[in-house]
């Protein structure tokens, strides 16, 4: 249905002098500050994110150091109002624009072979106003943070609560256009701007993930607006849409909040899949199996995500039979999330597998994402639930998925698109040992979690009794170790900008399109347009080549 | 005047038809955004109207019909004079026609909100603003006050969704036009702000009926 | 005091029992499959590494083939587990004919407990031993969550409604009472003990409370207090439904629709009356809303409750 003309002739012909890369063709600090460019946008996006993975991350850190001993060492309002800004800061500040704002943005117009994103001003001033968000959400945070939890339950947040929850909810609101934007951006490039001969069959995974998470963001982020809409106005004159007292019902926010938090996850998710099925099949040198159960189960995923948010609520007082109900859509919404995990472990047979950073990142995100996804289905099975919610099961079960799968994912993403953005590679070997700590330490922290749920240890709790302690420590040091695996990249990575060994267009040998460009690319992508032959991930582990999206073989 | 023969597409586009093309499919998507906006208002809004059924039915009756009804045919009526200003884009050279329409489009617009901040005063002589100054009429009971949230926040959203509408065309008409941007070769930016127009007025169309019309009889 | 480091919570409940069997069968499920992925991908890891020389000739083409085998084969297991889940939870959240019924409120930060007989705790409840309980609960401001570890039994309290669960334990001893949804600044010390005793040690406890009245009792002088009885009552000449022999009926409403007379009912009935009327009465109940307290209305609706047996039950 759309028109899949690449943009105009490119200003320099074959063969002529290269245009200089995106980073060095105007070095001004305005003409980064207002550049129109997805690239520059995209690592404008990447120190954003970084600064408040970093913070919430600090936040994660007093909130372990308070959990080492059953008494705790912060004063109950700041730990409070340490995990509620922990849960709002990792997740719409961090998480869900990791990878669609940095690497999506940096690489779906360069996978489609396009020379922008569709609306370039659209892009920019989405980092804006992701950053005034920012703003917001560091002043409540400063001001004294909010203390509800990042769930914002009413009428607790409404009425009771007494910290910054006004300015909390309007950052998460701001924080909804940023997404709204990148997602409409993303949506409207796949649909119009793909090269000739890039059918929606031939699109790598990553772009079919990506394209199903900003449906999803788009669909979903307007009904949280709305609801942090109302909130914000029912904390700032009182009147309750959602307070008992005045005849409202506590539950509908609930249900608004989790008709999108529950999307939310897979916004936060599947971007994550798609990088691991980018990296999968070029570490192990072979096509990924089942290319089109893939689509079909990202774009189930996408879909079948938007009915099954009770089940954040079986035990709030929603009727059981509606529990059921959910219940029963929650398993089908875990089908294709299965399919994934075999397509992936499977993928893996026959190939010539070489375990560089990237895939020792991706295998971790695929057996991180399964622990957390089998205990996802165990708070599925209502009964189960009822004994398990609100206790530190759910903490570990999220935490596997978001943190185990979602962030490994993303530093590994980082390092296999390095050389593309930066030129450089990076020292491998600090790689590995950065990606093995992650998941050793990651293990220790979350691991203990588990048994404190089953045990019964509530959530959102600065004190525990004491023969809690030793899983708790357990827990807290692990902690330590994976500060230090999340460190270690900050500062190799670093050093690679500056002097690290230059990478050629193709260090890894990849089919993809964005790796026929030169490292780092130039201002606008392409010297010349791409022409596509071929589907996404050509490796032929048997002659040990692998071809191209635009049909040439190399032997390697 | 035929600036637009000048107009190049921007760099990701190949041709200014796609470029047109794109940004058409990027507003409607945008449309699907602001519907499931509005529309999580309205359903909480119906969701409230099915628990207290004759509390907002006797807040319903205190709303200014009359006020609601001129400022639907209003809006109506400025849908269709966007319309005569596109298809003016569309068939003249010369842009004087699409001009004068897009101004009495804004007039239209304008005048809505006039009514409207005419009808928030008598709202607020009526003490029918929740908190501020608000006195329960009988047959409300505690639910009235529910009635008039919504009644506030959904006809004050909208009101900035037809400001920021105007702003649009006051951009087309002082900006875009005036630089000889849009003509019959290139008027997609005007299409657009035109379908985004009869979004906010199709907003009202379901707003004026679920607010004033609703358990009057 | 504790000698080990605890790895599973204690089972003290008939309904512990249950929950209990599902989950060991859910982990030993989640166990096999983490064992079947991690041996798959370690299999293939070590076998096809880039430098083995094992064959890789015939890559599979037709893939749908085991996708569908591995689709169907989880989905099976997942109607299992829905199942199970499901039937459970039924029996849990649907109470049973009770042996005794017991109030709880949830206020920031603790429980307050009254039992029918009139006997109040703070943070405690005392129980018998293999006796099914009835809870009601109620919370005076913000959504608190019971929890019971070792009964598995977990139910949030709403403001503004009333909810009900039970449960049957089946060991004496003393276990932890949690809130488990966020409810403010001190919610990780809203916490309190759930003692379950022997029946005579019981019987032996309640009668050393030194109780003034019982709920019921002191529902009724309220229900004097506050005028319900003028319109009520057995000589009055408004026209309003007789409360006697109401509770666990059907109760028809003017709009048609059909009403169990539940404690939740009851609730809304005081607070809410105008959102519906009982058929064939004038809607003018006046609106009690603000002027009772949560244990207020839980002793009226005890009240109301008791009045349960004293007539025929035809209205
Ligand atoms: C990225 C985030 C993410 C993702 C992807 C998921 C995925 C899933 N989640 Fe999770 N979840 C959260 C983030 C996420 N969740 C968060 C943040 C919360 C708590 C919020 C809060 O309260 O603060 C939560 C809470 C939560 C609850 C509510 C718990 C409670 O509060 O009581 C439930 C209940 O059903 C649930 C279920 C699931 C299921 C079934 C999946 C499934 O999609 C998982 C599917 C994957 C698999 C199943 C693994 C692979 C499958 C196989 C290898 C097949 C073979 C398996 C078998 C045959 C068993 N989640
Ligand atoms: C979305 C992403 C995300 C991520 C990445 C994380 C990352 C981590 N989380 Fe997160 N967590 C949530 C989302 C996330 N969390 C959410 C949504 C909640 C629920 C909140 C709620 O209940 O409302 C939660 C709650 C939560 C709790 C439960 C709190 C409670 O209920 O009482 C705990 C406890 O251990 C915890 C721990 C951690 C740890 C150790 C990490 C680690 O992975 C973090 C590792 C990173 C670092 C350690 C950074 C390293 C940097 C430094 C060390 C610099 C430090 C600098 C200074 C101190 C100046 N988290
Ligand atoms: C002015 C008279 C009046 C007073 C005072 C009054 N009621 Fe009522 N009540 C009614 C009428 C009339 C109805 C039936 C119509 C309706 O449902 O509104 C009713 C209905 C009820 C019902 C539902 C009965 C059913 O058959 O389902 C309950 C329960 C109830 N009242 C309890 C109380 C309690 C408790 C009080 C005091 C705190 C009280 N009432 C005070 C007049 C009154
Ligand atoms: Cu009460 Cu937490
Ligand atoms: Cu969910």
């Amino acid at each position: 249905m759309s028109t899949t003309t690449f943009g105009r002739v490119p200003a320099v012909e074959p063969g002529a002098a290269t245009e200089p890369s995106y980073l060095t063709s105007e070095n001004t600090i305005v003409s980064w500050l207002f550049t129109r460019d997805h690239k520059r946008i995209a690592l404008l996006f990447f120190v954003s994110i970084t600064f408040f993975f970093f913070v919430g991350g600090g936040a994660a850190t007093l909130m372990r150091m308070n959990l080492a001993t059953p008494e705790g060492l912060l004063q109950p309002a700041l730990y409070n109002r340490m995990f509620t800004m922990h849960g709002i800061i990792m997740v719409w500040f961090f998480l869900i624009p990791s990878i669609p704002t940095t690497f999506g943005n940096f690489f779906i117009p360069m996978m489609i072979g396009a020379r922008d994103l569709a609306f370039p001003r659209v892009n920019l001033l989405s980092w804006y106003v992701f950053n005034l968000s920012g703003f917001v959400v560091l002043y409540a945070l400063i001001m004294g943070g909010a203390d509800t939890g990042w769930t914002f339950y009413t009428p607790l947040s409404t009425v009771y609560a007494n910290g910054y929850v006004f300015a909390a909810a309007m950052a998460v609101f701001i924080n909804g256009f940023s997404s709204i934007m990148t997602a409409l951006n993303f949506v409207v490039t796949i649909h119009r701007l793909r090269a000739p001969g890039m059918t929606w069959m031939r699109l790598p995974l990553f772009v079919w993930a990506i394209y199903a998470v900003s449906v999803v963001m788009l669909t979903a982020t307007p009904v949280l607006a709305m609801d942090t809409f109302l909130l914000a106005v029912e904390r700032f004159i009182g009147i309750g849409l959602f307070d008992p007292r005045h005849g409202g019902d506590p539950l509908l926010w609930q249900h608004m909040f989790w008709f999108y938090s529950h999307p939310a996850v897979y916004i936060m998710i599947l971007p994550a899949m798609g990088v691991a099925s980018e990296i999968i099949p070029c570490y192990a040198r072979r096509p990924v199996f089942g290319y089109a159960g893939m689509t079909i189960a990202l774009m189930s995923i996408a879909i079948l995500s938007f009915f099954v948010w009770a089940h954040h609520m079986f035990v709030a007082g929603i009727s059981i039979y509606s529990g059921i109900v959910f219940s029963l859509a929650t398993f089908f919404v875990a089908v294709p999330s299965a399919i994934k995990v075999f397509n992936w472990t499977v993928s893996l047979h026959k190939g010539r597998i070489t375990f560089d950073a990237p895939m020792l990142y991706a295998l971790g995100f695929v057996l991180l994402f399964t622990m957390g996804g089998v205990t996802g289905l165990m708070l599925a099975t209502l009964a189960v639930d009822v004994d398990v919610h609100g206790t530190y099961f759910v903490i570990a079960h999220f935490h596997y998925i978001m943190v185990g799968a979602t962030v490994s994912a993303f530093f590994g993403a980082l390092h296999y698109w390095w050389p593309k953005m930066t030129g450089r590679l990076y020292p491998e070997m600090w790689a590995r040992f950065a990606a093995i700590l992650t998941y050793v330490g990651f293990n220790l922290t979350f691991f203990p979690q588990f048994v404190l749920g089953y045990l019964g240890m509530p959530r959102r709790s600065y004190t525990y009794p004491a023969e809690w302690q030793s899983w708790n420590l357990l827990s807290s040091a692990g902690a330590s170790i994976l500060a230090v695996a999340y460190l270690l990249p900050l500062f190799y990575l670093g050093w690679s900008v500056f002097w690290g060994r230059k990478a050629g267009a193709n260090p890894w040998g990849a089919t993809g399109l964005e790796w026929l460009t030169p490292s780092p690319p130039p201002k606008h992508n392409f010297e010349r347009t791409p022409a596509v032959r071929l589907g996404p991930y050509s490796y032929d582990p048997e002659s040990d080549s692998f071809v191209t999206q635009e049909g040439t073989r190399h032997v390697r | 005047m035929s600036g637009s023969a000048r107009l190049a597409p921007e760099v990701q586009y190949a041709t200014l038809e796609q470029q047109g093309d794109t940004a058409q499919l990027g507003m409607w998507v945008f449309l699907v955004n602001e519907t499931i906006f509005f529309g999580a208002l309205i359903f909480a809004y119906f969701l409230y109207r099915m628990t207290y059924p004759h509390e907002f039915a006797a807040a319903a009756r205190d709303t200014v019909l009359w006020c609601g009804s001129l400022n639907f045919v209003l809006l109506l009526t400025s849908s269709l004079t966007m319309v005569l200003a596109i298809n003016a884009a569309a068939q003249d050279e010369n842009p004087r026609r699409m001009m004068i329409w897009l101004v009495v489009t804004v007039a239209l617009g304008s005048a809505f909100l006039v009514v409207k901040g005419y009808e928030y005063y008598l709202d607020y002589q009526d003490k029918v603003v929740p908190v501020v100054h608000f006195e329960s009429k009988p047959g409300e009971g505690s639910a009235g006050e529910l009635f008039w949230m919504f009644y506030w926040v959904g006809t004050g959203l909208h009101a900035v969704h037809l400001t920021v509408g105007i702003a649009l065309v006051l951009y087309m008409l002082l900006w875009r036009i005036r630089r000889g941007e849009i003509g019959p070769t290139y008027y997609a930016p005007l299409e657009v702000v035109g379908i985004y127009w009869s979004f906010v007025d199709t907003v009202w169309l379901f707003l004026f009926p679920s607010i004033y019309l609703l358990g009057r009889s | 005091m504790y000698h080990w480091i605890p790895f599973w919570p204690d089972t003290a409940a008939v309904n512990a029992v249950v929950v209990n069997n599902l989950y060991i069968a859910e982990l030993a499920l989640s166990g096999l499959i983490m064992a079947t992925v991690v041996v798959m991908m370690l299999s293939f890891c070590i076998h096809y590494r880039s430098r083995s020389t094992a064959s890789r000739a015939n890559l599979v083409e037709k893939t749908w083939h085991f996708e569908i085998v591995w689709t169907s084969a989880t989905l099976g297991v997942f109607l299992i587990l829905f199942v199970w889940g499901a039937a459970i939870y039924l029996w849990l959240f649907k109470p049973p004919p009770a042996d005794e019924e017991v109030y709880v409120v949830g206020k920031q930060w603790m429980w307050k407990v009254e039992h029918p007989g009139g006997q109040r705790e703070i943070d405690a409840l005392h129980v018998p031993v293999d006796k099914t309980i009835r809870l009601v609960l109620a919370s005076e401001d913000v959504i608190h969550s019971f929890f019971v570890p070792a009964f598995r039994i977990k139910h949030d309290v709403v403001p503004g409604t009333l909810e009900t669960i039970w449960f049957k334990a089946n060991k004496t001893g003393v276990f932890k009472l949690e809130c488990t949804q966020y409810c403010g600044l001190q919610h990780a010390t809203m916490q309190g003990d759930i003692v379950v005793m022997t029946a005579p040690d019981y019987a032996r406890w309640l009668a050393e409370q030194g109780v003034n009245e019982a709920l019921a009792a002191q529902g009724a002088d309220l229900f004097r207090a506050h005028g319900c009885s003028g319109c009520h009552g057995e000589n009055s000449t408004v026209h309003a439904p007789s409360l006697a022999g109401l509770y666990g009926t059907l109760v028809h409403l003017e709009d048609g629709s059909v009403r169990i007379a539940d404690d939740a009912y009851l609730r809304d009935c005081i607070l809410n009356p105008r959102s519906f009327t009982v058929a064939g009465y004038p809607p003018v109940m006046p609106d009690f809303s603000g002027q009772l307290g949560e244990d207020e209305l839980l002793k009226l609706i005890a009240y109301i409750k008791s009045l349960a047996g004293k007539q025929e039950a035809g209205r």
